[in-house]
């Protein structure tokens, strides 16, 4: 089967799966007794099996399946729900998801499943996942020996038997602990047994033996006219075999197994009973939940991608109509315009909300990577989620999952204490880790705190010195925030010891960068033993941004509304000099003023020196203000950003382009790269 | 026609630049565009024209004149900006004046000779030969490489 056109429909349904299951096993670590959500990761882990087998990814359907037997068993409260089995359970998960990236990365989706395999057959046996425990494995034997129970089939075959003189046996063979090719020593004993007689059933089936999928134990029944004695001492010469147990099936045996089985048969029945009657309560929600979810569609983000497009080019027209309209002065034009104009707005906020998805896509996979690098650092962290609801456009989204990624790292390693550490501070033992969102004005604030040691001037200063960020001298004159946000500086790690977690060179500066080039801001706040806050601020969306157009010697230029503080028109008596820099005095702040003509290579219009009155921008990075000197301001306006193509890269404090609406081009000014 | 004699043939544009004719191949032509707004880049390199708006994207025009150290001109009615599409990126060649699609042999091609005129012979690919006029043709790669200026302020 072709099976490549539902691969993106595959690869979709499996990851929302795989979030499914990490979602509920945290669920289901908080209330181990809630047997429900054993349920919603059952039917997400059966499902995954379904369609993994269906597209032919082997790995992932076995894994699956094996994963689906202690879920079952779980269910049916064959199983206690313990942490070991949960550790188990989500790396199983993690495997699954590596898998699943590896499809999406083109490979085959092939993983060495095993290991794990082998650890949750152990889980679903009930064996202990480490040697000790040695009663519990007893227990096991038992049920093992307990579940050789035979069907009707079995039984009349056997009862057949005896009337024709034949001996049944039930024969359980335990191989060595060292034993490395079971299912080799499986098909010798099997051979012996062939030409003894027939073999009318063994537990595991032959299937599982042939793939060793049993631990070190198997039964079969055999019918022959052997004796006892001899089969016992041919399987035993077999080498590698621990011990074997003949034990003769007689009539009389048979029929009490028989009626135990029938009480059994009647026992799961009523248990199935419960259970239906459990999922009967559930039900009354269901209906409503189907009826929410066929009212929405999936979208492949193409074609979202190529309406966002479209609708850019209609701005740039509806741009174009608007200023002939106002030359033409005809009334008529004029209200069809405005109409257009309303209508394109409600249009591009519809257009704009398609492309939102909820931060929760990002923030989902924090809870499980947490309690991952907890359990590796021994430490204690309870990572709380606010408003995972927000929403923020797909290719901000895309872009800002690594630097919270590393965000939570940073936090957790050099940010959270170990939990003695924590004690002797007077503080729980357990740390909190709060990520937030939520929306304010056009952009989104993305926030990261957490309770642990802060940030520590000395050590911060002295490897700032030592790195040559800052001066000795001026180190005393720092605030705290200044200080504190030295650590996104590039080059930085204060980190005593390297660790695998955070600090493998690469610096907060990353995260620094990455977020800057989205058009957004971090900054932090932190106080020297209480813990840090970590801002990250973020615009809404990235393709259509507010601009502040302004002049320059005839030629128009855009400044993004984002960093721009205001405007304002100083006197050129209010302009200072210190050193060869302009500055100006702007509430209480010395700022620098930076000429954009000059930056822009234009000729200094001859009205530049006499002009007493000059209009000026002032922007702001971070906490740093410029004012840019323009000619002239234009006015506020919604424009579609574009880039300049991969002929003109890197042009200086140029971040791209748009389209006016009389049709020329405005570039757009990048105030990052003005402000050192 | 035979299939030999098919691929035997080149279709190119042929443009003039101060008296001369070039030629570039059609197939990585776009379209040729009378002279429009051209928004200057700063921090371009003087034969980076700027940027027009070619129906909705930002595409960036180069003055070819200026691009093989030839004299400038004004720019006139009869000038044309030919849009061609390489690999990753539009760019729009500004030329004196664009009229002609021929059919080039290409046996009439030969590698390019020792000198043609004040081009730098890096940006060409070769000369050909149709009917007693003779066509230079562009190494566009060469012409066209990206500029990447690191920050210059």
């Amino acid at each position: 089967m072709d099976t490549n056109q539902y691969l993106e429909m595959f690869l979709d349904e499996s990851r929302e799966h795989l979030q499914t299951c990490n979602e509920y096993l945290l669920e289901l670590e908080k209330n181990p007794e809630d047997l429900t959500i054993v349920n919603e990761i059952f039917r997400s882990a059966h499902t995954l099996k379904g369609m993994s087998a269906t597209m032919g990814y082997e790995d992932i359907a076995n894994l699956t399946h094996i994963m689906e037997n202690v879920l079952d068993a779980i269910r049916n409260e064959d199983l206690q729900v313990t942490a070991e089995m949960l550790d188990v359970v989500f790396e199983s998960v993690s495997y699954l998801d590596e898998m699943v990236q590896d499809i999406e990365a083109g490979g085959t989706g092939e993983k060495d499943v095993t290991a794990i395999v082998a650890q949750l057959n152990k889980i679903e046996k009930g064996e202990p996942l480490d040697a000790e425990g040695g009663d519990e494995v007893a227990a096991t034997v038992v049920e093992e020996e307990a579940s050789l129970a035979y069907d009707d089939f079995e039984m009349t075959v056997i009862s057949q038997s005896f009337d024709q003189g034949f001996n049944v046996y039930e024969i359980t063979v335990r191989l060595r602990e060292d034993c490395i090719l079971k299912a080799a020593r499986v098909f010798m004993v099997f051979e012996i047994l062939e030409n003894a007689g027939d073999v009318i059933k063994s537990v595991p089936s032959v299937d599982k033996l042939e793939e060793e999928a049993f631990e070190r134990e198997f039964a079969v029944v055999l019918i022959t006219k052997e004796e006892e004695e001899v089969l016992q001492t041919k399987i035993s010469k077999v080498s590698e075999v621990d011990y074997v147990e003949v034990t003769a099936v007689s009539e009389e045996n048979l029929k009490a197994d028989k009626r135990k089985q029938e009480e059994e048969i009647v026992q799961t029945v009523k248990k199935q009973e419960v259970a239906q009657k459990d999922s009967k309560k559930e039900k009354p929600n269901r209906p409503a939940q189907n009826q929410a979810a066929n009212r929405t569609i999936r979208v492949n983000i193409e074609r979202l991608d190529i309406l966002m497009n479209l609708f850019e080019e209609l701005m740039i027209d509806r741009g174009r109509l608007q200023s002939i309209s106002t030359e033409l002065h005809n009334p008529d034009l004029t209200e069809t315009v405005e109409r257009i104009t309303r209508v394109s707005g409600d249009l591009q906020n519809i257009i704009l909300n398609m492309r939102m998805i909820p931060v929760e896509t990002v923030f989902n996979r924090f809870p499980t990577m947490v309690r991952q690098l907890v359990r590796e650092m021994d430490k204690k962290v309870n990572l709380e989620i606010i408003g995972a609801e927000t929403e923020l456009d797909r290719t901000v989204i895309d872009e800002i999952g690594d630097p919270l990624v590393h965000l939570i790292r940073n936090a957790l390693d050099h940010g959270i204490e170990m939990p003695e550490e924590r004690l002797a501070k007077g503080k729980p033992e357990v740390g909190t880790v709060k990520l937030s969102a939520y929306h304010s004005g056009n952009h989104v604030f993305i926030e990261l705190e957490d309770d642990g040691a802060g940030v520590n001037r000395e050590r911060v200063l002295s490897k700032a010195i030592e790195n040559g960020l800052v001066e000795e001298e001026e180190a005393d004159s720092l605030t705290n925030r200044q200080v504190a946000e030295l650590i996104l500086a590039s080059g930085f790690s204060t980190a005593e010891t390297v660790s695998d977690v955070s600090g493998r060179g690469v610096g907060l500066d990353v995260v620094r960068t990455t977020i800057e080039s989205l058009g957004g801001h971090i900054s932090i706040d932190s106080t020297e033993g209480e813990g840090s806050l970590f801002q990250v601020q973020l615009p809404l969306t990235l393709s259509i941004i507010s601009v502040m157009l302004v002049e320059l010697a005839k030629e128009v230029y855009a400044i993004p509304l984002s960093s721009i503080i205001e405007t304002a028109i100083v006197h050129s008596s209010d302009i200072l000099n210190a050193h060869s820099q302009r500055v100006i005095d702007f509430r209480g702040n010395i700022i620098p003023l930076l000429d954009l003509k000059e930056i822009f290579e234009l000729e200094d219009g001859e009205a530049h020196s006499d002009d007493e009155y000059h209009s000026i921008v002032i922007v702001r990075k971070g906490d740093k203000l410029a004012g840019l000197v323009v000619d002239s301001f234009i006015g506020q306006q919604e424009i579609v950003l574009k880039g300049l193509g991969d002929y003109l890269t890197n042009v200086f404090a140029i971040s791209g382009a748009t389209i006016l609406g009389d049709g020329q081009v405005a570039l757009i000014v990048d105030c990052n790269s003005l402000i050192k | 026609m035979t299939e030999n004699a098919q691929q035997a043939i080149k279709k190119v544009i042929v443009f003039e630049l101060s008296d001369k004719e070039y030629a570039i191949e059609i197939d990585v032509v776009q379209g040729i565009e009378r002279i429009m707004g051209i928004t200057r880049v700063p921090g371009t390199p003087s034969y980076v024209k700027g940027v027009i708006n070619l129906r909705g994207i930002v595409t960036p025009v180069i003055d070819l004149r200026e691009r093989f150290g030839l004299e400038k001109k004004e720019l006139d009615e009869s000038t044309r900006i030919i849009v061609v599409s390489l690999e990753t990126y539009d760019v729009g060649l500004i030329v004196d004046t664009a009229n002609d699609i021929i059919d080039v042999p290409l046996q009439a091609i030969e590698a390019q000779p020792e000198v043609v005129g004040s081009v730098s012979s890096e940006f060409i690919a070769g000369v050909a030969k149709v009917e007693n006029r003779l066509f230079v043709l562009l190494e566009l790669e060469k012409v066209l490489e990206p500029i990447n200026r690191v920050e210059s302020v």
